[in-house]
């Protein structure tokens, strides 16, 4: 079974040489650590950066340079700002080649739920709505069950939508999985992890066509 | 050179009244309009609605007019960071419109811009698009979002000038140049005013055009929400 790192180890391996890539708060923030170093990427933040960098060096932070989790960043040689108009201009006209993204629920047809549980937690939904709605390349980063052991990836999600039919693939704990027509198409297993295993976390429609791979980290 | 000029707050402020629609600038602390929030919230103003991508934290930014009670309707993308927000919200005390971060900047920039409404993507099929119109173009589905309506615009830029032209830093640019000109009244306030003609008119972010008066702000805190750092 991965931990938060494994996954976003796992999903940086689907970044590519000269992709613009938007990173959500929670796991997939992680995945800038795993990037291949003998590539070009450039990370965006939707606050209005292009080309984030790490955190700074202590006494070195700009309360005028955050990314979207409101945390203090560095910007990369190349780096540009905007404001929060161009930044969603990129994002709807899709010129953000991968949008990775945390998830509560996910359905058998690509639905997201990531931004409310009703009566509980209402915390609003950011940009997520409009990465959703606009990107053509989303990986979803999540745990496979919640806590209480109950699956995530579901038939149909019962928290209200971020969006729909627009998740095109999910790397959890146990598993990577592809959205396709019929459902949750199983690419490959997490380390020590049976496809038994895999079935018995999964609501939604699970297609096991053959062999499944292990993944490689 | 038209003077935007304005030599204290109170003028800055001036025509500030219960129950009207505010835009405030920034991305959760970060290039919020500080002096005119303190200034709301000295002249008590009640009942009004805020347009502002965040809600501030407990005890600074716009939760400072939560804590007294001034906000009657939040018009936000993201209030995560603010325990008395969510109590008010939970309890009913305050009414709350969630809007997708990309719509509500779209929103300021097409009252800014003249567009009374346009079609986006984000939030189709969701609860966000319930009761507005939806239209296909070229296969895909969007929704109707229609330009914000606002008495006054108060936003916070890194340098200006007399004539109001705006230069922002780093992130602190965010929703404060598409809320220029959105609302009846722009009131800009910025850590250094200098005289017209010192700005290079090449690096000028927001034109005067869009900004009605402009002041030198004062005692910036400017909180960091996430200090996140690394060791040399």
């Amino acid at each position: 079974m991965l931990d938060k790192n494994g996954i976003a180890k796992r999903i940086a391996k689907e970044v590519q040489d000269g992709y613009y890539v938007n990173l959500g708060i929670g796991i997939p923030t992680l995945v800038a650590n795993f990037v291949q170093e003998d590539i070009n990427v450039e990370f965006q933040s939707e606050n209005g950066v292009l080309g984030m960098g790490p955190f700074p060096f202590e006494g070195e932070e700009d309360a005028d340079i955050i990314n979207a989790g409101k945390q203090t960043i560095t910007t990369m040689p190349g780096a540009s700002f905007f404001d929060s108009v161009t930044s969603f201009g990129m994002i709807r006209g899709q010129h953000v080649d991968l949008t990775i993204l945390g998830a509560m629920e996910v359905s058998e047809t690509g639905d997201i739920a990531n931004w409310k549980i009703p009566g509980k937690m209402v915390k609003g939904m950011g940009g997520a709505m409009d990465l959703v709605a606009s990107a053509e390349n989303i990986i979803v980063a999540m745990m496979h069950t919640n806590r209480a052991g109950a699956p995530k990836l579901l038939k149909k999600c019962s928290l209200p939508l971020t969006g729909v039919a627009c998740v095109k693939k999910i790397v959890t704990n146990l598993a990577v999985l592809e959205v396709v027509k019929e459902g949750f198409k199983l690419l490959e297993r997490a380390p020590g992890i049976s496809v038994d295993e895999i079935i018995k976390a999964t609501e939604g429609n699970l297609i096991i066509d053959g062999e499944i791979p292990e993944m490689v980290l | 050179m038209i003077k935007k000029k304005v030599n204290t707050i109170q003028e800055a402020l001036k025509g500030v009244q219960d129950g009207m629609t505010f835009m405030l600038g920034g991305f959760g602390l970060c290039g919020i309009p500080e002096n005119a929030i303190a200034e709301l919230v000295k002249l008590e103003v009640k009942d009004i609605t805020c347009i502002s991508n965040n809600a501030g934290v407990d005890n600074f930014g716009l939760g400072l007019l939560l804590q007294k009670h001034q906000i009657k309707k939040m018009i936000s993308s993201y209030v995560g960071e603010n325990d008395e927000f969510e109590r008010q919200m939970l309890s009913g005390e305050l009414e709350v419109e969630l809007t997708p971060q990309g719509t509500l900047a779209e929103k300021c920039r097409a009252a800014q811009s003249g567009f009374p409404a346009f079609y986006t993507p984000a939030g189709y099929g969701t609860e966000v698009a319930e009761g507005k119109e939806t239209r296909e173009f070229n296969g895909k589905m969007y929704v109707l979002e229609e330009a914000y309506k606002a008495d006054f615009s108060f936003v916070k830029a890194w340098k200006g000038d007399e004539a109001g032209n705006l230069i922002f830093k780093g992130t602190a640019r965010n929703f404060n140049p598409a809320m220029c000109g959105a609302a009846k009244i722009t009131v800009a306030e910025v850590e250094k005013l200098v005289p017209a003609g010192t700005l290079d008119p090449n690096e000028i972010h927001v034109p005067g055009i869009f900004v009605k008066r402009i002041f030198q702000g004062k005692d910036y805190e400017k909180r960091i929400e996430q200090r996140t750092v690394r060791k040399k």
